[in-house]
């Protein structure tokens, strides 16, 4: 009879011996996930928040499947050679997470028919090549109520990155936002070309703090702004991460790019075999984009910035809502309907109250 | 050599096996398929603007405006591309050549009449022609040539198949840029060592009294380095633009014109020696990617090999060319060594 340590021994080779098999087996067939970023992963901006949400892929599916990432890849010849490399390396799933991406993953994504592609920000698609953005609007609309009820002069600055819809669409809800709560609001703004040039960004905000301009917003990567306005006593608002440690008397709030969660699930789409291409333009009820703590304002805007997200969330506030006018004083949509998605991603006019032009 | 092993001790010091790393970072990306291809669509504009600079430099011209003269024509050439879509690609791409290169020769001649008329000095003239050139570029494409099918995102329409740089083997982005690179460094090499115009160049660099005594004219060297050096610059926009990218973006350069000054440096501004530098940095940007794939290393991996390739090549240039004495090693040596100009390798 076989005594019970031998058994034991026999046992545990066994579980060891088909444990290590299984491992083995399972490492071969690990999916892999594969990131491309625009900027190093740092600790604050854009390509930091992907790296957020990459993390939280990690952390949510453990050694299920296995992630990387490249980092500080230009948006110019260079990009289709690292999305080629990346989808010849065996990665199942790439997410590229700059709009400038958006022709080189089109063409690896033609190449490369078994391999998913998500590009963030952009609009061509393919039965392998899904679209995913973050509505930015809804987070600024909010913006713009704090930035009417704060704001002595009733004018405020926004540093602007690129012209393109993305950008042109926040500064509008900016300041949409703004008139809901003194309809006589107006902007200024400087474009500075740039996703990310601290030096830059510090220039613009000193020139529109000088033209009058009492609060600050922006939509370009870095705190510089927040820093000169804590050192003039003014207040603003930050990009993409929570910045308040950079300005802790300075930043009212920040939009927070949530990628997680979106990863997270496509990702398990990946697993379960039912990825598929879509178009995906998720908010704040979607949990993909967060409001930072409201901070360094009076209670009553705390509350009314507070109530204003929970009814954007609820929808019972259309940022978009019809009836407003351009610059040139037409009309835009009809009262009481929302613009469309299309009108939207499109938009190329501004609102009735911002002061420059658009490149045209 | 060392800068292999500096690059070694730094995964080391990430806690990655040596070989493994190097095998990485300088082996695989060629062995990859495509990889060869890769390394020759990433090094032809290296080479193309090197070699001119390399030209330039050795007449004592410093011309730092090849990324501005790179936009200019890739701008001429894009422009024509996209004026003329249905033209056969037989008419339209040779135009789109000659436009890109008159286009970088026309915004470094700039600099040529303004170094020869006001004698304004060409490394601060040509650098700020740089953002005049960045900013025309934005202007163009979130502006006038705008892809009306576009959104309103500051692209052009994708160019039309007949002003595509034709591919030289299937399946890979390998264009015609990469022969024309290296046709373009073989002719530079006869021009500075086996014509009297690559004696000009080089007895105006290294003693320009000299060249003046046998009549050489000062004029006429500026002119003539800033328009060659333009035009090729020029022509590694164009191939950029209608190869790889197919378009006019915002973003067309990773600062090629930047870079070229350091592989033209690296080539020891010898046109051939320009074709290996090239390949060895187009080789450091592939071997940083494949790092970051396969080694999770951060990017900056490529930016430290980099520059310890260069360090290494100009430290080691000191001690070959300078010999450390007794009396020399103090307040003067430094002195000595930066007023007199190294020798250049010999043709």
């Amino acid at each position: 009879m076989m005594n019970r340590r031998a058994f034991n021994t026999l046992l545990g080779g066994t579980a060891a011996a088909v444990g290590s098999g299984l491992v083995t087996s399972a490492e071969a067939a690990v999916p892999k996930v594969a990131f491309v970023y625009l900027g190093p992963v740092g600790d604050f901006g854009w390509t930091y928040q992907h790296e957020v949400g990459r993390q939280e892929v990690v952390k949510h599916f453990g050694d299920k499947v296995s992630t990387s990432f490249i980092e500080n890849v230009p948006e110019s010849a260079d990009a289709e050679r690292v999305i080629a490399a990346l989808a010849a390396k065996g990665n199942q799933l790439i997410f590229t997470t700059s709009f400038g991406y958006m022709n080189p993953t089109l063409k690896v994504a033609t190449q490369k028919p078994k391999t998913f592609f998500e590009h963030c920000a952009g609009y061509k698609h393919a039965d392998n090549l899904g679209t995913y953005n973050v509505r930015f609007y809804e987070g600024r609309y909010i913006q713009g109520v704090i930035a009417g009820k704060m704001s002595k002069t009733g004018v405020i600055g926004y540093i602007g990155s690129i012209p393109i819809p993305e950008v042109v669409m926040g500064m509008n809800a900016t300041l949409l936002g703004m008139r809901s709560v003194n309809p006589n609001a107006k902007m200024k703004f400087v474009f500075i070309n740039s996703w990310y040039d601290p030096g830059k960004e510090g220039d613009a905000c000193k020139a529109l703090l000088d033209q009058g301009c009492d609060i600050i917003t922006q939509h370009t990567d870095s705190p510089a702004a927040l820093q000169v306005c804590e050192q003039r006593g003014l207040k603003a608002f930050g990009e993409a991460t929570d910045m308040i440690k950079f300005a802790s008397k300075t930043q009212l709030t920040s939009p927070v790019n949530n990628w997680g969660p979106y990863y997270v699930k496509r990702v398990q789409a990946l697993l379960d075999g039912t990825w598929k291409t879509d178009d995906i333009w998720g908010g704040l009820d979607a949990d993909m984009l967060v409001m930072a703590p409201y901070r360094n304002m009076p209670d009553d805007v705390m509350a009314l910035a507070k109530s204003t997200e929970a009814d954007i969330k609820a929808g019972k506030i259309l940022p978009f809502n019809g009836g407003m006018k351009d610059q040139s004083g037409a009309q835009k949509g009809t009262a009481g309907k929302s613009l469309d998605d299309g009108q939207l991603a499109s938009m190329n006019w501004l609102v009735e109250g911002i002061e420059g032009k658009l490149p045209s | 050599m060392l800068t292999i092993i500096v690059t070694g001790l730094l995964f080391l010091m990430f806690g990655k096996p040596l070989l493994q790393s190097l095998d990485v970072f300088l082996i695989q990306p060629l062995t990859n398929d495509n990889g060869l291809a890769e390394l020759g669509v990433k090094a032809a504009p290296l080479i193309l603007i090197g070699v001119g600079i390399a030209l330039a430099s050795r007449a004592n011209i410093w011309n730092i405006g090849a990324e501005g003269q790179y936009i200019v024509g890739a701008i001429c050439g894009g422009g024509l591309a996209l004026a003329m879509p249905n033209t056969p690609a037989l008419v339209l791409y040779p135009m789109m050549l000659v436009a890109g290169v008159l286009g970088g020769m026309a915004y470094g001649g700039i600099v040529a009449l303004l170094r020869v008329q006001f004698n304004a000095n060409e490394i601060l003239t040509s650098l700020m022609l740089n953002y005049v050139a960045q900013l025309l570029l934005i202007y163009l494409v979130s502006g006038p040539w705008r892809d009306p099918k576009g959104f309103g995102f500051p692209q052009t329409a994708i160019f039309s198949p007949n002003a595509a740089a034709p591919v030289l083997v299937e399946g890979t982005r390998l264009h015609l840029g990469v022969v024309f690179a290296l046709v373009v460094a073989v002719i530079g090499w006869l021009v500075l060592s086996h014509t009297i115009l690559g004696f000009q160049l080089r007895v105006q660099g290294s003693a320009p009294r000299a060249a003046r005594f046998a009549g050489f004219s000062d004029k006429k060297l500026v002119w003539l380095a800033m328009l060659v050096s333009g035009g090729l610059a020029g022509l590694a926009g164009l191939f950029e633009v209608s190869g790889p990218i197919g378009q006019l973006t915002t973003t067309i350069s990773p600062g090629y014109g930047y870079t070229a000054i350091i592989v033209a440096f690296l080539g020891r501004l010898h046109p051939l020696g320009v074709v290996l530098a090239g390949l060895l940095l187009a080789l450091s940007y592939l071997g940083g990617e494949s790092a970051q794939i396969e080694l999770a290393l951060p990017s900056a991996v490529t930016g430290i090999f980099q520059g310890v390739l260069l360090f290494f090549l100009l430290a080691c240039d000191a001690l070959i060319l300078y010999r450390i004495r007794g009396a020399d090693v103090g307040r003067f040596a430094g002195l000595k060594a930066r007023f007199v100009s190294p020798k250049v390798a010999p043709l």
